[in-house]
């Protein structure tokens, strides 16, 4: 059980600023069913890029929904330069805190404030240069770097709490620890040699099939989609989308965090899934 | 505010005469059964007595029952204990929905270099048995898979599967945890070589626990120790958790057919209930061959967590199989191992019923659910106003 302070209790059970504003000035969608938490955003600003209006719409946890809540309510009334100032920790703090493993929500907020400012200015959201980290839930180093920076997070653990990076199948933890000791400029740490059978190239590609096979296949199916295996060069795992998948946006997310996701529960952790255009 | 528990497979109330039956043990009976006193000795009598009553619910014979202290320690007492007596053999079977107790073991032992198969389930929960029996292989020492799963309530065909085990020399073992005392056992009547069971799920107290080895069967013990339970577990005997566990299975003898009758009729009227009444939801796990006193719901694009908190401002008590009860980020490994989407286990809700359930708290939980989902879809950027039936599997 949670601990939730009253305030998330008082605005999860009675969220301010429910639904969506018909022609918002400014609008952002952050989070998605598959992460568990998503945020709509939408805000209606006056000639004096005054926020004279700010709804949401949430699927998520209690702390999900007050963070969003408490969002709405905080950047009601602000201009456009005030309301770019809010981090999440002014989120969660209005909310008179969030336990340390849902402060994600917070960000959350955040970023579907961010988002919305962007969108009101006509300026794309993510930096080109951002690559993911974690395939799992679709984080940038730029996103981790960020976290790291605004509230001080000295550990994995702590980033995983923030961002959700590493909370899947953990094999960006050793990514994750380099990006804080890039920031803190620390000594990188020694990775630590994990001890495991090694598979020979032939046992591997067998496997990979396999899963494909039972695990991939049919779920990629179910939504009009296929994949084809090209080629396995050392742990890098070549497909190429088919069907439904191959023009399907979302694919490079979706594809990396679940083929690669499956073949890393199946296979070998160090699996990397790459899609090719063959 | 009462209390509406529908949590039971989570953990159970102690029965009242469990607990009349146990406080002698807390008050004036606290001599140790291992003394020659006459005083501490006579307890040992009345765990005989209790050891009995719980090889009666197993059909077993007195000597094939060791007392743990919980099922997790039976779990792990039976798998080590059966990679002790198979040493050169490097393969465990297990499925891919099993309760962590034995999951995160196997996972421990692979990252130890054993190879561990995970049998895979169907779209229903139901195990894959071809893939089980093809995973059986002459380096396998031991194949560990669950009677019913905790989660969907689906019961697996544990005595086939200890049936094709035995034909190849391979030790069976079976997470019995969510079955015992829901449906009947009869383990004179099956090949099954050791059972895990915990007192706290059949209306005996936490810490409790006993591990079934088939008389025969090499054993190795995990807790080394005194002489206690013929040296096969050390430690003084959890004397009161034994006799409350004994009682707890007079009462799941005297109350097998309740369960399969009453409390399978009330598990029906909430599930029939729910989905008349709730647009967009589905039932995971085959009806067929389901434990009688589970209900796994999803209720489509809305997050558990936030259903059983509003759910408990009514006193309503379950569980849910999303990242966010989870403990970890992601959904109930049981419901993405069925290929359940994310927008459905998200918002997957477990209701557990007992005997001491009432028409009164199923009826209870259809008038107030449906109002909760509705105002949490409503909340929700994902949910369309399209009102579909309930696709019950």
């Amino acid at each position: 059980m949670w601990e939730y302070t009253d305030k998330v209790k008082e605005h999860f059970l009675n969220p301010k600023n429910v639904g969506e504003i018909d022609n918002p000035d400014a609008v952002a969608e952050v989070g998605s069913i598959a992460c568990g938490d998503a945020l709509k955003l939408t805000m209606k600003l006056d000639e004096n890029k005054r926020i004279v209006d700010a709804k949401f719409k949430t699927f998520g946890c209690a702390s999900a929904i007050a963070s969003a809540s408490a969002l709405t309510e905080l950047v009601k009334g602000k201009t456009i330069e005030e309301a770019e100032k809010i981090t999440n920790q002014e989120i969660a703090d209005y909310l008179g805190g969030l336990p340390p493993e849902k402060m994600h929500c917070s960000v959350l907020g955040q970023e579907a404030l961010e988002k919305a400012i962007e969108n009101y200015r006509g300026v794309s959201h993510k930096k080109p240069e951002e690559v993911i980290v974690c395939a799992c839930f679709g984080v940038t180093d730029g996103e981790i770097e960020r976290a790291i920076r605004q509230n001080h997070l000295t550990s994995v653990e702590e980033v995983t709490n923030y961002t959700k990076a590493g909370g899947g199948c953990g094999n960006c933890h050793d990514k994750i620890q380099a990006i804080i000791d890039r920031v803190y400029e620390t000594k990188e740490r020694q990775a630590q040699p994990v001890e495991r059978p090694k598979l020979s190239n032939l046992q591997k590609i067998r496997m990979i099939e396999e899963t494909i096979e039972r695990e991939i296949r049919p779920s990629l199916k179910h939504d009009g989609g296929d994949i084809e295996l090209v080629d396995v060069v050392g742990n890098r795992v070549l497909v190429a989308m088919r069907g439904a998948c191959a023009t399907c946006q979302a694919s490079q997310v979706t594809m990396k965090g679940f083929v690669q996701g499956k073949l890393q529960e199946f296979v070998a952790p160090e699996i990397i899934v790459e899609e090719v255009a063959s | 505010m009462k209390t509406i528990y529908l949590d039971n497979n989570a953990t159970t109330m102690v029965a009242p005469e469990v607990v009349e039956a146990m406080l002698p043990y807390l008050r004036e009976y606290y001599g140790n059964p291992s003394s020659m006193h006459t005083f501490g000795g006579q307890v040992a009598r009345k765990i005989t007595d209790a050891r009995q009553k719980i090889a009666s619910l197993l059909g077993a014979d007195l000597d094939e029952i060791i007392i743990t202290s919980c099922g997790t320690e039976s779990d792990n007492t039976a798998i080590m204990s059966a990679l002790a007596n198979n040493p050169g053999k490097n393969h465990i079977v297990t499925s891919r929905v099993e309760h962590p107790a034995v999951k995160v073991l196997c996972e421990h032992l692979a990252q130890k270099g054993y190879r561990v198969t995970f049998v895979p389930v169907d779209s229903e929960g139901r195990l894959d048995m071809d893939a089980y029996e093809a995973s059986l292989t002459p380096d396998t020492a031991v194949a560990s898979i669950m009677w019913a799963n905790n989660e969907t309530g689906v019961i697996f065909p544990v005595e086939k599967a200890a049936h094709l085990a035995r034909e190849k020399g391979i030790l069976f073992h079976t997470d019995a945890v969510q079955a015992i005392g829901k449906i009947p056992v009869s383990m004179k009547e099956n090949t099954i070589d050791m059972l895990s069971l915990s007192g706290h799920k059949l209306h005996a107290p936490k810490g409790i626990g006993v591990l079934y080895v088939r008389r025969g069967t090499g054993f190795s013990p995990f807790l080394i120790g005194g002489h206690q339970e013929k040296g096969r577990r050390g430690g003084t005997e959890n004397v009161p958790g034994i006799i409350a566990l004994g009682k707890a299975c007079e009462l799941a003898v005297a109350n097998m057919e309740k369960e399969n009758t009453y409390v399978r009729e009330l598990r029906d009227r909430l599930e029939t209930g729910l989905c008349e009444a709730i647009s967009q939801c589905k039932v995971n796990g085959t009806r067929d061959e389901r434990l009688p006193n589970t209900t796994n719901i999803s209720f489509e694009f809305i997050e558990g967590e936030s259903i059983l908190l509003l759910m408990d401002q009514f006193g309503i008590c379950a569980s849910s199989g999303s990242a966010c009860t989870s403990g970890s980020l992601q959904p109930s490994h049981v419901l993405r191992a069925m290929g359940v989407p994310y927008t459905m286990a998200h918002g997957s809700i477990r209701f557990s019923l007992s005997v001491y359930n009432t028409p009164e708290d199923v009826d209870i939980v259809i008038r107030e659910l449906p109002p909760i989902i509705e105002k949490l879809r409503v909340l929700s950027p994902y949910w369309a106003t399209s009102q579909g039936a309930c696709a019950t599997a």
